[in-house]
């Protein structure tokens, strides 16, 4: 948020506040975090934002169990503007009705024993624009459209990279834990296998054993 | 500084993240300590510190530095892959000191090199194209840093496929293996001892 040089009221009196609402209203702040979320534990985050204010909140898990988590999003009445159980993935676009603190959470109390890799981008407001229209006399040269339209591609490449990176991670952590799940079950089923088959073997011997009085020696 | 969270008295909590090589991590904080009397977060708290430590992939000490109550960190990656940054107070009191907490204020940035706006306010046409233009190359840098960092892990991703593709076909030979041999000898050693006790 840039600081606005306070100007004497006078004809453009009226149009400084609503300015300065309006530059409130376009801050923008974008935090993504990654972190891990242990078996049985909750993180809440939270932000405050103003009124009217566009906001977007992305979030996807990485690593762990069944790659799912519960997402719950309030408002600053405690009113559930989202609520989701067991998502791998969701976004959810709202416009802020109400200045407060927002507050979302992640939740794994559902896991007994797995944690889970949680990624979440929290977008509050727009960009501002590259080049902003204040004290503008002409329409934007050739070279500053470029340099916006550049901005833009940009932007949407570093987003889908992103995402093509955590969709990436998330796919090398599954084939990771097969890797470990069919070297560990392997060895367990071949261990098993040769336990079984010469455990048979002597049991059957100890039938005939010569120690037992059985009764049913066809005898002489 | 936006986006806070909770968290206990001397909680270490941490976050990762995954960089190429030669990335820029520039972190902001600010921590708040609940105060009991006011049952409120108080504005300053003189005394109060954080511990930060920055983890590489390959599990050596980045950086381990106290800052106060308020700072700013920074580091370059010289390796690619998650990173993790842990923020803990420096705080003595008991942990059974009840509701006790503080509320931590985190923004991390990761390879953006930010805009100079003071240079940018410069009424010159040219240099304000200028300094997009840089910050555009900067930005592209960042992307195809990304993308052979990408390539590298998917790769590591093939590898890991490919192995248990081959360790499927190989356990499945050797159990195999297995199952016949030991069928062959408890055969055997059956024959052998049904015949030496007189039963065949």
């Amino acid at each position: 948020l840039r600081a606005m040089p306070l100007r004497a009221a006078g004809p453009r009196g009226r149009l400084l506040p609503l300015l300065l609402v309006a530059l409130a209203a376009c801050a923008v702040r974008a935090s993504e975090i990654t972190f891990e979320l242990p078996d049985n534990a909750k993180q809440c985050f939270y932000e405050e934002i103003a009124q009217g204010t566009k906001c977007t909140l992305e979030f996807q898990v990485i690593t762990g169990g069944h790659y799912d988590v519960d997402c719950r999003l309030e408002d600053p009445d405690g009113i559930v503007l989202y609520k989701e159980m067991k998502k791998q993935y969701d976004s959810f676009t709202f416009t802020a009705s109400r200045n407060g603190t927002y507050k979302f959470c992640f939740s794994n109390e559902f896991s007994t024993f797995t944690h889970k890799t949680v990624y979440f981008d929290f977008q509050v407001g727009e960009d501002p624009p590259l080049f902003p229209s204040e004290n503008r006399v002409t329409a934007l040269t050739q070279m500053e459209s470029a340099c916006v339209s550049i901005h833009e591609a940009l932007k949407s490449v570093i987003d889908y990279q992103t995402h093509f990176r955590l969709r990436e991670a998330q796919g090398r952590s599954r084939a990771e834990d097969l890797n470990t799940r069919v070297a560990y079950w392997s060895i367990g089923e071949a261990i098993i296998l040769l336990v079984v088959s010469i455990g048979q073997v002597f049991l059957l011997k100890s039938f005939f054993s010569d120690k037992r009085t059985t009764t049913t020696r066809v005898g002489s | 500084l936006a986006l806070y969270f909770h968290s206990g008295e001397r909680e270490e909590k941490c976050i990762i993240e995954d960089v190429p090589s030669d990335t820029l991590v520039i972190g902001n904080y600010r921590v708040q300590r609940w105060d009991i009397h006011k049952q409120d977060f108080l504005e300053s708290a003189p005394g109060l510190g954080m511990f930060v430590t920055v983890t590489t992939p390959s599990a050596e000490v980045l950086l381990s530095k106290l800052y106060g109550p308020q700072g700013t960190f920074s580091f370059t990656s010289y390796l690619s892959g998650e990173h993790i940054i842990c923020l803990q107070s420096n705080s003595t009191r008991f942990v059974a000191f009840a509701g006790s907490k503080l509320r931590i204020h985190l923004d991390i940035r990761v390879g953006e090199h930010f805009l100079d706006e003071s240079v940018v306010q410069a009424k010159d046409k040219v240099n304000e194209v200028n300094i997009r233009l840089e910050h555009l190359i900067e930005q592209i840098h960042h992307v195809s840093k990304e993308q052979n960092y990408e390539r590298e892990r998917e790769e590591k991703f093939r590898k890991t496929s490919e192995e248990t593709n081959s360790n499927i076909l190989w356990w499945a030979v050797v159990q195999t293996l297995i199952l016949i041999s030991i069928g062959i000898w408890q055969i055997k050693s059956l024959r052998d001892f049904f015949i030496s006790k007189k039963l065949v």
